[in-house]
């Protein structure tokens, strides 16, 4: 196949960028979209040109590195990550715009690459567990209910891409959190901290200039994981009981 | 509560559910006037003497204006103060360009401005009276069929109802999730029921302009 690629370069973040078009051919069905931006890259060395920045690493949709949007959808228009995109996904001749995450949380660090420890420090306001250290504890040691626990997998599957953040018109991070706070809040092992929890991390959140949610949608449309949108309303639900109860914020 | 954008978030869930909840009552209420002007200027006329002998005269009256006042500026703030802080968390907007989520949607917040405005207007319109020539202080039923006399009477009343219907469509399913009661089981009733007060709202208001415009109110 031969594309026609538009792609967003940067030199670094204070930098303007802008796009640039380029043209890639001999690009087969089977490769993913990350090896075809290799393919390019290839080309821009042998001329001496600086490739093209990109976020990526396990190449297999479960580290949530990559990041890029194509053609305006956050990971492209399937519904996977950027590199378990497929270019059989694209016509011969197709011209591919392709973006970075854009959030005023998520900078441009350069080209197609954004600072996303944003996130990090949301899971650090409260995304973890009081456990004893020491051995394992006993595998059965804890029960945890079939529902619950298919609730908690459900939202333990967020790989914390951004592409939520990405998709969302307000630049929110309330999938991303909803799905972090659900998958600790609904488990017994998550109950110590389950009120200064919801109410820290949202707080997080909020401190690091991510908007707010307007249920457009966007988010769970884009999640390569298949985060609900509802994630979002049961952490409302956590947030207000931890609000009524807990005034007395640890934070 | 109101330094968190999930709780200034619930700030205008609740006061955008207390004016549905109004809403609904006026609704209903302004259907009496195809019961005729007798029964329509009576009911103004309880408006004023209702909760009486427990309240004085109109007091009821004024304690859901000021209930409702409240909602109106709650609801504005908050939705001035998080749409500005969503504008700033999204400086940056993609090259390609998608159309994206419903028009109920993406018109929240201009809908949302048209409701503020018509609130205004209508106020001075059919209660003070301020920017109605001819209107008659007591005499409802006369100055709604005043009103609905004049085309541009006809064109902001219809336009701001119609986009009434839109902001409730998606605004009451929204509260629903704001304030944590929305669910997968759920949402098809939840939406059904956003869908269908939305239209009946819209259709139940509509109905007097057109009332008046094909003469069965006259
Ligand atoms: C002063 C005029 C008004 C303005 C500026 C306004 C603006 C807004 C905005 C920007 C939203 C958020 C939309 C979103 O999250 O996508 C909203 C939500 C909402 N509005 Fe209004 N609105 C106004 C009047 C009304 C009226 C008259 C009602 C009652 C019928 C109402 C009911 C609601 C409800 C129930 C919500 C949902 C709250 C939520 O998102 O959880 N609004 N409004
Ligand atoms: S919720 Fe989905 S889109 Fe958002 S960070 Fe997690 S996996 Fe990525
Ligand atoms: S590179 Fe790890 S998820 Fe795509």
């Amino acid at each position: 196949m031969k594309l026609t690629l538009r792609v967003w370069r940067q030199q670094n973040a204070d930098a303007p960028g802008a796009m640039s078009t380029y043209e890639v051919d001999g690009i087969s069905k089977d490769m993913s979209f990350l090896e075809m931006l290799d393919t390019l890259n290839e080309e821009l060395i042998v001329k001496g040109d600086d490739p093209v920045a990109f976020d990526h690493d396990c190449r297999e949709g479960i580290c949530g590195a990559c990041s890029l949007v194509i053609n305006g959808d956050a990971h492209g228009p399937e519904r996977t990550t950027t590199c378990q995109l497929h270019m059989r996904s694209f016509k011969d001749g197709d011209t591919i715009d392709i973006e970075p995450w854009r959030a005023a949380a998520f900078p441009v660090v350069k080209d197609l690459v954004v600072d996303r420890t944003a996130f990090d420090r949301i899971i650090q306001s409260g995304g973890y567990i009081s456990a004893p250290t020491g051995s394992a504890p006993d595998a059965h040691a804890t029960p945890v209910p079939k529902p619950d626990a298919d609730f908690a997998f459900e939202h333990a599957e967020c790989i914390g891409c951004g592409a939520c953040v990405a998709a969302c018109p307000n630049g929110s991070a309330m999938l991303f959190t909803s799905a972090k706070v659900n998958h600790l809040n609904v488990l017994p092992q998550g109950a110590p901290e389950r009120e200064s929890r919801v109410l820290d991390m949202v707080g997080q959140m909020d401190h690091e200039g991510f908007g707010g949610c307007t249920l457009t949608g966007e988010c769970a449309t884009a999640c390569p994981k298949g985060i609900p949108l509802f994630s979002i309303t049961h952490m409302n639900k956590e947030w207000l009981r931890a609000n009524r109860k807990d005034k007395r914020t640890a934070s | 509560m109101w330094d968190s954008t999930v709780g200034k978030k619930a700030v205008m869930a609740t006061s955008g559910l207390v004016m549905i909840a109004y809403l609904v009552v006026h609704m209903a209420a302004n259907a009496k006037i195809f019961l005729g002007a007798a029964g329509f200027d009576a009911y103004a006329h309880w408006l004023r003497v209702m909760g009486e002998p427990v309240l004085h005269r109109e007091w009821g009256l004024w304690i859901a204006r000021v209930v409702l006042l409240a909602s109106v500026v709650a609801h504005g703030v908050s939705a001035y103060q998080l749409s500005r802080r969503d504008i700033k968390a999204r400086p940056t907007g993609y090259v390609h360009k998608k159309p994206r989520a419903t028009y109920a949607t993406r018109t929240m917040r201009w809908g949302g401005v048209i409701l503020g405005l018509f609130i205004v207007w209508h106020i001075l319109d059919l209660t003070t009276g301020t920017v109605h020539s001819g209107f008659e202080e007591g005499k409802p039923y006369s100055n709604v069929v005043d009103t609905f006399s004049t085309w541009y009477g006809n064109v902001i009343y219809i336009t701001a109802m119609l986009a009434m219907g839109l902001h409730v469509r998606h605004g009451l399913w929204s509260a629903a999730q704001t304030l944590g009661v929305g669910s997968r089981v759920r949402d098809r009733s939840l939406k059904a029921v956003a869908n269908g007060l939305a239209l009946v709202l819209t259709v139940g208001f509509i109905s007097v302009p057109v009332g008046v415009m094909t003469g069965v109110v006259s």
